[in-house]
């Protein structure tokens, strides 16, 4: 499959062979899946928010400057995300690189700020076996985490790839469903910041 | 030293009772004997090349099915010792405890390593030959979708004999089956048997969506697809959508277990209903995911041994479509006694009455499809015929118990054990029967013997009802579920030991279909045509067994029922005869069978809460993860000589 052929039609390289079409609708499918796995998360922390069993409250743990930051590293994370398939488009593979490795870097900025977070709680006396409250919060929370940190393993593999095997039908796929995953937990982490931090807050 | 020998025999190894040690005897027997067979016939390469690494979604069909089949022969020793031990009043055959294991093994075995294998093992085998596709969309997940299964399996089956089984029943309540009521390692054993499988499922489910979405042969649009293949597509949507639940409620429960969560506890807050409302509303689901595959079978057969078009597809097709919706909105009816209040209650009795409408479009329409027709009784129609009243019992005993001020009088009794096994048995059982009995040939070669299969289908049908339809009366009696004597005097005894003999009569006509499988091998009809019912759709318009790349060309579809239009409009010779070109498919793996066994030690690590092996079992996942992603696999061109002698050997073209 050369360049130029793929730069003449409009179908962008992941789309243009049969087996990158379907691992993308796959991927798709898949996310739908992973939609209702979050959703009984935050349905089940939902009814857990109040349980607090006399431990602490959200309102006893939450830091604003905290999660306010780890949802700017996040969410910008998602942009040059975007700008990473971007320039996927334009077949730019040095362009590719630049943006995941900072996607990359912002994400680990997120997991490890949440990490410390997890820590500073746990030192508090807020525990996993606290209360139902709060076996709920890490749950949900850390099953957010545990899936950016699995996200930053699979853009490092992809990367190794691309820098290897350049930009071409098998890696513009990989490139561009890691992609999907990536913004797919940014959606997830807007719903996370409103119904655990901000509803926290608030309520 | 005496700690290890104390933790080996008195936690990790089950000991003091004689069935398990009889257990152990035969597992230790029936392995060494595996292991002579394999070296002594020189097979274990044949067995690595052929089957663990293959990626032929018809092979994996069939693995799919002897486990199940395997499943079948457990779960259904677990139900006799049961009946046994209810037979008469306060026999001690069974313990307590013994009893408690034993019914939760039997539901959970034949509900997840049975039924829904059994049919995930027919789809594998029927489903892409109907579309006319050469695989499914996803070869090398649809071996990792098997594997998981099959690990998840044999961790479930091994608490028989390390470590205790599971006991709080299939559906597993909380807080019961919490830590604090329910310690050692059974639970567990439970939890993440049943999560590897789950895994393995969500992943077929994917699968099939996407094959069936985007595999069809050119001209079969979706309202064309044979009904089996639509009741799948519609299964395999309501796979995405219920198992996410299932994962999250089975690892909930495990934080609980394993790090002191309280999610469903009776303290620090937790909700123990939480749980009932998760497992139920992956639970109802599920039971449309193990009954829609067997609607589709079902269909297929009654059109083909009727020798007419499906009557109303089109209805078909919208009541499995509502059924799948409302599937999802019935999950209360579950605990109507456990305090949902009045108004829940009517909405969720209604909800669930709303399914028998069209449900009951669906069974009219198998009988127009009859109507008028020349049936031919061949053992695959014959479960489908006795399908129809069988399950019509379980249906409209299922709307009683769904007038929710009723229930209460029947709520976990007899009467309910009677109505689910009356829709599960002559639903899933027999519709697993009959496509087995009905995909043999194209997947062996040959036709089951049908004399023999007569023979299983009436003793199997005739003990079912006497096994079941005096357990509506018992519950009208009083007798609950789940309970492992009863005291004399209640007059219990006579409709018990009916129900046992049933129970036994059952056992007898799944003996003979073991041994119509070894008969059938030896002796039985070899299917030369490929077509040996005179079929209607794709599957039958190739080879038996098909050949590895399923059709030389891809058939041209004009009409529903795609091969039975081809063979009106003289077709067939023309689309045989057409140019062969190199076929492309996907390579072999052994990595799916790796992955899967260190899925394995992970589950067995944190079923003793070992997390450090745990651990390890993850990592090696994770490793097995990123080798495929770096492998460079793009297949194998099967060349068109080969492909043409495969067709001149068969004497499809000259």
């Amino acid at each position: 499959m050369s360049q130029s052929h793929s730069l003449n039609n409009q179908t962008p390289l992941e789309y243009s062979t049969e087996d990158g079409r379907l691992k993308i609708f796959g991927f798709w499918v898949f996310l739908g899946a992973e939609i209702i796995l979050f959703s009984c998360l935050f349905a089940s922390y939902m009814v857990y928010l109040h349980r607090t069993a006399g431990g602490p409250t959200p309102d006893d743990l939450f830091n604003v400057k905290e999660f306010m930051t780890e949802t700017f590293l996040l969410l910008t994370s998602s942009f040059t995300c975007g700008l990473a398939t971007h320039e996927l488009r334009r077949h730019n593979k040095t362009g590719v690189i630049i943006w995941f490795i900072i996607t990359l870097i912002l994400g680990l900025g997120f997991v490890g700020m949440e990490a410390h977070e997890f820590v500073d709680y746990v030192g508090e006396g807020a525990k996993m076996s606290t209360s139902a409250f709060l076996t709920g919060f890490f749950t949900l929370v850390g099953t957010h985490g545990c899936h950016v940190s699995l996200g930053i393993l699979w853009i490092i593999g992809i990367l190794i790839q691309t820098a290897r095997t350049g930009i071409n039908p098998v890696t513009a796929r990989k490139l561009f469903i890691v992609g999907l995953y990536w913004h797919f937990l940014d959606v997830v982490w807007v719903f996370i910041f409103t119904v655990v931090y901000l509803t926290g807050m608030v309520l | 030293m005496s700690n290890i020998k104390d933790f080996l025999l008195n936690d990790f190894f089950v000991t003091g009772e004689p069935m398990i040690y009889m257990a152990d005897v035969s597992i230790v027997l029936v392995t060494i004997a595996i292991f002579v067979v394999l070296t002594y016939f020189k097979k274990w390469k044949w067995l690595w090349k052929e089957w663990l690494t293959t990626v032929d979604h018809k092979k994996i069909g069939i693995m799919y099915i002897l486990a199940a089949l395997a499943m079948l022969f457990r779960g259904g020793i677990d139900a006799l010792l049961m009946r046994v031990q209810l037979t008469a009043p306060n026999l001690k055959f069974l313990d307590a405890q013994h009893y408690n294991e034993i019914f939760t093994t039997h539901g959970t075995i034949m509900i997840l390593f049975m039924a829904m294998p059994f049919l995930i093992g027919l789809i594998n085998v029927a489903m892409p030959l109907q579309i006319g596709a050469r695989d499914v969309a996803f070869p090398y997940l649809n071996a990792i979708s098997f594997w998981l299964f099959f690990v998840g399996a044999m961790l479930f089956n091994l608490s028989f004999v390390i470590g205790g089984s599971p006991d709080a029943g299939w559906t597993s309540y909380t807080p019961l089956a919490e830590k604090a009521l329910d310690p050692g390692v059974g639970e567990n054993y439970y939890l993440l048997g049943l999560q590897l499988a789950g895994i393995g499922t969500l992943a077929s489910g994917v699968n099939f969506v996407v094959t069936i979405l985007k595999m069809r042969a050119p001209g079969m649009t979706l309202m064309r697809m044979p009904m089996f293949t639509w009741s799948t597509l519609i299964t395999s949507v309501i796979i995405v959508f219920a198992f996410p639940v299932l994962t999250v409620a089975l690892a909930m429960l495990t934080i609980d277990r394993l790090f002191g969560g309280h999610f469903f506890t009776a303290t620090a807050g937790g909700m123990p209903m939480m749980w009932t409302n998760l497992f139920w509303i992956w639970g109802h689901p599920e039971v449309y995911i193990v009954i829609l595959p067997a609607f589709g079978i079902f269909s297929d057969i009654i059109s083909t041994f009727a020798g007419k078009k499906l009557f109303g597809y089109h209805v078909m097709v919208y009541s499995m479509v509502a059924i799948s919706v409302l599937s999802f909105l019935v999950w209360t009816h579950h605990f109507f006694t456990m305090g949902s209040g009045a108004a829940v209650n009517s909405v969720f009795g209604i909800s669930t009455m709303a399914i028998s409408v069209p449900t009951g479009v669906k069974i009219f329409n198998w009988l127009l499809t009859m109507h008028r027709s020349k049936i031919r009784f061949t053992v695959a129609n014959l479960w489908s015929l006795a399908f129809i009243p069988n399950f019509v019992i379980g249906g409209v005993t299922g709307v009683m118990l769904a007038v929710a001020a009723a229930d209460y009088q029947y709520h976990n009794s007899y009467f309910l054990i009677a109505h689910f096994h009356n829709v599960l048995i002559a639903g899933t059982v027999f519709a697993c029967f009959a496509g087995l009995t009905y995909w043999w040939p194209k997947m062996f070669g040959h036709v089951l013997n049908e004399r023999l299969g007569k023979w299983t289908f009436w003793i199997f049908v005739i003990g079912y009802n006497v096994c079941f339809l005096p357990q509506y009366w018992l519950g009208f009696m009083g007798m609950t579920r789940r309970t492992y004597t009863y005291p004399s005097g209640l007059g219990w005894m006579p409709l018990n030991v009916i129900s046992t003999v049933g129970g036994f009569l059952m056992g007898i006509g799944f003996m003979i279909m073991v041994y119509n499988v070894y008969y059938s091998a030896r002796y039985g009809k070899r299917d030369t045509t490929g077509d040996p019912w005179n079929g209607r759709t794709l599957e039958w318009a190739t080879t038996s067994p098909a050949a590895e790349y399923n059709f030389a060309n891809v058939p041209e579809v004009r009409d529903q029922d795609a091969f039975w239009e081809m063979k009106k409009s003289n077709r067939v010779k023309e689309w045989l005869n057409q140019p062969i070109k190199d076929i492309h498919m996907p390579n072999n793996s052994g990595r799916p069978i790796i992955m899967a066994f260190f899925f394995f030690v992970a589950g067995f690590g944190l079923t003793f809460e070992w997390i450090w092996v745990g651990a390890i079992g993850l990592f090696g996942v994770l490793i097995t993860m990123v080798l495929r992603s770096f492998e460079n696999d793009t297949g194998h061109h099967i060349h068109k000589e080969e492909v043409e002698r495969t067709e001149r050997e068969a004497g499809r073209i000259s």
